[in-house]
C-alpha cells in the first residue's frame, strides 16, 4: 500500500462512521428510546412483564370499535382515493395538453398542506363533522399520492402494448384489464399502501372533522393521555397500532418485492398523445373539473372565509390574531405562534437536512443502506402521536431531559421529516449517471472540480427540494406538537386547533385567518424550494 | 383484399397522410418505404382503427371499416418495439389474440404452440419475455400477430430493432414464411433492402403522399420523382442534360482526365469512401455541383485528382421538374 492510498483510507473511516453513526444515534435517542419507554410503561409497569393492559384494551368493546373504525375508514378512504385518483393519473400520464406541467405541480399542493388547514378548509365549506367529511379530507390529501405514483409509472408504460391487445381482438375494457392494469399493479399497490398508512394514522382530520363521537386509535391515544391521563391504556393502544403498522409495512414490502418484471418502459415523451376526439376532451374536462372542485374549492373558500367578517370583507380576523382575548384558551396572542412555527421550522429543517442528508449518502453508498432507509421511515409509519407521546414520557431525565426545552418540538418535526428527506435525496444520488462524472473527468476536470460541476448542482437541487418539504412538514406538524409544545410556545396548527375548539364566529374567523397564513407559508416554502437552482444546471 | 381510397389523416394543420390510394391483394406483400416521419406508421394505425381518418375510405373485402372498432377488424399488427406483454410468458402472449376471439383455452394453447414452432420458437412456451434476445422477441411478436389468422398482417419496421447480420438473415426467412402461408402483408420500413427483398410491390411514401408505387424492379430502374431517385441513392442533377435527370452512381464511369473531348464532365475528387465491395467517389464538377460515382476497383483516385466522368445516355432518366 502506498502512503497516498493509506492516507485516503484513513480519511475515509471517520466519514463512513459519521454517515451511518449520526442517523443511527439520532434514531436511537429520539425514536427507539421513546418507543421502548412506551413499551416499558405499558408492559413492564413494575419491573416484570404484564400483558394485562393489552388484554384490557382488546377486551374493551368501545376500544375494539375504535380499532375497527380505524381500519375500515382507512380502507374506505384508500378505495375512494384510488377510484378518484386513477382516472386523474390516466389523464395526466397519457394526454399532452397545455398546462399539464402546471396541473401536475398544483395537485401536489394539498399533499403538503397541514392537516389542520385542510380540516379548517372543509369546515369553512360548511361540511359538518361526519364520516363523509373525514373521507373527503382523506381523498383530498391522497389524491396526489395516487396520481403521482400511479401516473408516474403509467406515463412510462408503452402504449403499444394496449394497442397490440386491441388489434388482437380485445375491447378497450379488456385491453385495459388484461394488459395495462397488471403492469400498473405495483404502483397501485404502493399508492394504496401509502394512502392506507396515512389514513390509518390520520390525526388532525379525525380530531376536527370526526366530531366528538368518532375516534381512531391515533386520536384515542391522544385522548387517553391528554384528557384521561391513562398512560397504560395509551401505551397499550400505541403498541397495537405499532404492530399493525409494522405488519402492514412488511406486507406492502412483500408485494412490491415482486415488481421485478421488465416492463418495457418508455420515455414519457413517447407515450402521451394530444387531446383529439370528443371522448378525449370529455375525459380530460371531467378530470380537470374534479381536481378543481375537490382540491381548489376548499382552499379558495378557506381564503374567502378568512376575510368574511360580520362587517363585510376586511382584515378583521387577521388583526384579531394580534390580541390575547380574556377568557381565551391561549396563553399568548396567536400571532406569536407564527414566529414559533417559523423558528421551529428552521431548526427542524436544519436537523432533518443534516441527519437525513448523511443518511441518504449512507443509504446509497453502503450495502446495508436499505435497512437504514427502512428504519428511518418507521417514525412516519408509527405515527406522530406515538412519537409525541414517547417524547413526553421518555425525554424527562438525564442528558435527554428536554421536556421543558423548546428544542424538543423541532426534534420531533425533524424525526418525521427525515424519511422524506432521504426519499427525495437518495434516488437522485443514485441516479447521477457515472458517465457524467467520467465525461467531466475525460474532459480534464480534476476530482474536486467534477464534484463541483456535476454532483453539486444535482445534489444541491435535491437538498433544496428536501429543505422545502422538511420546512412544510414542520410548519404543518400537528399530532406530535399537540403533545409536546409548551402552552406559552404554541405553533400555528396548535393555535388553529384551539381556536376551532372555541365557540363563536370571531374564533372561527381567526382560525380561518391563521389557517390561511399557514397555507400561504407552506406554499411559499415549497415554491421557493422548487425554484432554487444550485449551479447553472437546468431542470432534469 | 384491402382497398384504401383517398385516405387523409390530419392533426390540426399537419397532414400525416394526404390522399392515399392503396390496394393490398390477397396473398400480396406490399412494402411501404419512406423516411421516418413520412406517415408510414400512421397508415398502419389508421387501417387498424387506432387513428381516425379525416377523410377517405378503408374497405376490407368490400366492407367499409369505418366505425368498426379496432378489436373487430381481424388484423395483425406487429409493432417496431414488439410491445410484448411483460407480465405474460411467451405462450401467454401468443394465446392472447386467440382467447380474445373466443377460442377455448386448450385449443388456443395448441394453436399458439404450433405458431411458435412455425416461427422457430418451439419449446419457448414457458419462457418470460424479458429473458429473450431481441431476435427471439421479434419472433414472439410475429407469432402473436399470426396466431389468430388475421385477414391482413401489418408489420411496422419489423426488423428495425435488430442488428444488421440478424436482419439480413430474417429478411429471407420472413419472405419464405409469408409466401408459404399465402398471407396478405402490409409492411412499412425505411430500409431499402428489406422493402425490395420482401415486396411484391413497393410504395414510396413521403410527407404523407405516395411518390411512386410499382414492382421492386420498376422502382429500382425507373424512379419517377426526384425524391424517389434521391431516396434510392441516385444522383439527381442538372449537370448531365438540360433538365433535371437521375443517374445511378454505378452507371457513371470514371477516367483520368486525359484531355479527350466530350461527352464527359471534368471534376475533382473531394471524398472517397470504401464500402465493402466498391468505392464511392464524390466528385465536384467545375460548375460547383457534385456527383457520386460507384467504382468497382481495388484502387481509387487520390483526393484532389482531376477526373473525367462519362455516362451512357441510356442510363440517364429524365425527371419531372
Amino acid at each position: 500500500m502506498t502512503p497516498r492510498t493509506r492516507a485516503v483510507a484513513w480519511a475515509a473511516v471517520p466519514v463512513r462512521w459519521v454517515r451511518v453513526g449520526v442517523p443511527v444515534a439520532f434514531l436511537v435517542a429520539f425514536f427507539v428510546y421513546p418507543v421502548a419507554t412506551i413499551l416499558g410503561r405499558g408492559l413492564w409497569p413494575d419491573g416484570h412483564l404484564d400483558l394485562s393492559p393489552l388484554g384490557d384494551v382488546v377486551g374493551d368493546a368501545a376500544l375494539r370499535d375504535i380499532a375497527w373504525f380505524t381500519v375500515w375508514q382507512a380502507a374506505l378512504s384508500t378505495v375512494l382515493a384510488l377510484a378518484v385518483g386513477l382516472p386523474g393519473a390516466f389523464v395526466l400520464a397519457r394526454y399532452r395538453f397545455r398546462g399539464r406541467a402546471l396541473v401536475r405541480a398544483l395537485i401536489v399542493v394539498p399533499f403538503v398542506l397541514p392537516t389542520i388547514v385542510v380540516a379548517s378548509a372543509f369546515l369553512a365549506l360548511g361540511v359538518e363533522p361526519s364520516l363523509g367529511a373525514i373521507l373527503l379530507a382523506h381523498v383530498f390529501f391522497n389524491y396526489a399520492v395516487v396520481v403521482r405514483i400511479v401516473g408516474g409509472l403509467w406515463a412510462h408504460l408503452d402504449p403499444h402494448q394496449e394497442e397490440a391487445a386491441r388489434v388482437l381482438g380485445a375491447s378497450r375494457v379488456r385491453a385495459f384489464a388484461g394488459v395495462t392494469l397488471p403492469a400498473l399493479r405495483p404502483a397501485i399497490l404502493a399508492a394504496a399502501s401509502i394512502t392506507f398508512l396515512f389514513t390509518f394514522t390520520s390525526f388532525g382530520v379525525i380530531l376536527v372533522l370526526g366530531g366528538p363521537t368518532r375516534s381512531t386509535l391515533e386520536t384515542e391515544i391522544y385522548r387517553q393521555t391528554a384528557q384521561l391521563l391513562d398512560l397504560r391504556t395509551a401505551a397499550a393502544l400505541s403498541i397495537l397500532q405499532l404492530v399493525a403498522v409494522v405488519v402492514l409495512l412488511i406486507a406492502a414490502g412483500r408485494f412490491q418485492g415482486r415488481r421485478d418484471v421488465a416492463l418495457g418502459l418508455r420515455a414519457t415523451s413517447d407515450t402521451a398523445r394530444p387531446v383529439r376526439s370528443l371522448g378525449d376532451r370529455a375525459l380530460l374536462g371531467a378530470n380537470l373539473t374534479l381536481m378543481l372542485a375537490l382540491l381548489g374549492v376548499p382552499m379558495a373558500v378557506l381564503l374567502a372565509r378568512s376575510f368574511a367578517t360580520a362587517n363585510g370583507p376586511s382584515f378583521g380576523f387577521y388583526r384579531a390574531l394580534g390580541e390575547l382575548r380574556s377568557g381565551s384558551v391561549l396563553f399568548v396572542p396567536p400571532v406569536d405562534a407564527i414566529a414559533n412555527s417559523l423558528l421551529f421550522a428552521v431548526v427542524a429543517t436544519t436537523i432533518a437536512l443534516v441527519v437525513g442528508g448523511l443518511a441518504a449518502f449512507a443509504v446509497v453508498r453502503h450495502r446495508r443502506g436499505r435497512a437504514l432507509e427502512a428504519a428511518l421511515a418507521l417514525p412516519l409509519g408509527i405515527s406522530a402521536v406515538t412519537v409525541g407521546f414517547g417524547f413526553l414520557i421518555a425525554l424527562d431525565e438525564g442528558p435527554l431531559d428536554l421536556r421543558t426545552s423548546w428544542i424538543i418540538v423541532p426534534i420531533a418535526h425533524a424525526l418525521i421529516a427525515i424519511p422524506f428527506v432521504v426519499w427525495l435525496i437518495a434516488p437522485i444520488l443514485r441516479s447521477i449517471d457515472p458517465h457524467l462524472r467520467e465525461a467531466a473527468a475525460v474532459l480534464g476536470a480534476p476530482p474536486r472540480r467534477v464534484w463541483r460541476e456535476v454532483d453539486l448542482p444535482i445534489v444541491g437541487r435535491a437538498f433544496a427540494i428536501a429543505a422545502g418539504f422538511a420546512f412544510a412538514i414542520s410548519l404543518g406538524e400537528f399530532g406530535a406538537t399537540l403533545f409536546i409544545a409548551r402552552p406559552e410556545r404554541p405553533t400555528l396548527p396548535v393555535v388553529i386547533y384551539r381556536l376551532l375548539g372555541q365557540p363563536g364566529a370571531q374564533n372561527f374567523g381567526a382560525a380561518m385567518a391563521a389557517s390561511t397564513i399557514l397555507m400561504a407559508l407552506t406554499v411559499i416554502a415549497i415554491l421557493t424550494a422548487e425554484r432554487v437552482r444550485v449551479g447553472d444546471i437546468g431542470t432534469f | 383484399m384491402l382497398m384504401i381510397d383517398n385516405l387523409t389523416v390530419s392533426y390540426g394543420e399537419h397532414r400525416a397522410l394526404d390522399g392515399i390510394d392503396l390496394t393490398v391483394g390477397d396473398a400480396e406483400i406490399v412494402c411501404v418505404l419512406g423516411p421516418s416521419g413520412g406517415g408510414k406508421s400512421t397508415l398502419l394505425r389508421a387501417i387498424a382503427g387506432l387513428e381516425s381518418p379525416t377523410t377517405g375510405r378503408i374497405r376490407r373485402d368490400g366492407a367499409d371499416l369505418a366505425g368498426v372498432p379496432t378489436h373487430h377488424r381481424r388484423l395483425g399488427l406487429m409493432f417496431q418495439d414488439h410491445a410484448l406483454f411483460p407480465h405474460r410468458d411467451v405462450i401467454g402472449n401468443v394465446m392472447f389474440g386467440l382467447r380474445m376471439h373466443g377460442v377455448s383455452r386448450a385449443e388456443a394453447r395448441t394453436r399458439a404452440s404450433e405458431t411458435l414452432t412455425l416461427v422457430g420458437l418451439g419449446g419457448y412456451e414457458q419462457r418470460a419475455v424479458h429473458e429473450l434476445s431481441g431476435g427471439e422477441q421479434q419472433r414472439v411478436a410475429l407469432a402473436r400477430a399470426l396466431a389468430p389468422a388475421p385477414a391482413l398482417l401489418m408489420l411496422d419496421e419489423p426488423l428495425g430493432a435488430l442488428d444488421r447480420a440478424l436482419r439480413e438473415h430474417l429478411v429471407d426467412e420472413l419472405g419464405a414464411l409469408f409466401r408459404t402461408l399465402g398471407l396478405a402483408v402490409l409492411l412499412v420500413t425505411h430500409d431499402h433492402d428489406e422493402a425490395f427483398a420482401l415486396g411484391d410491390r413497393v410504395v414510396i411514401l413521403n410527407r404523407g403522399r405516395i411518390e411512386q408505387a410499382g414492382s421492386p424492379v420498376e422502382l429500382w430502374t425507373r424512379p419517377a420523382t426526384a425524391f424517389v431517385a434521391d431516396f434510392l441513392g441516385w444522383n439527381v442533377t442538372r449537370a448531365l442534360a438540360p433538365g433535371l435527370v437521375a443517374v445511378r452512381p454505378d452507371a457513371l464511369r470514371l477516367e483520368a482526365d486525359n484531355g479527350r473531348p466530350a461527352p464527359r464532365m471534368l471534376g475533382t475528387v473531394t471524398r472517397q469512401t470504401f464500402r465493402r465491395d466498391h468505392w464511392r467517389i464524390h466528385v465536384e464538377l467545375a460548375d460547383g455541383t457534385a456527383l457520386d460515382v460507384e467504382l468497382r476497383d481495388s484502387r481509387a483516385p487520390e483526393l484532389g485528382a482531376a477526373v473525367a466522368i462519362s455516362v451512357d445516355p441510356a442510363d440517364v432518366i429524365a425527371l419531372p421538374d
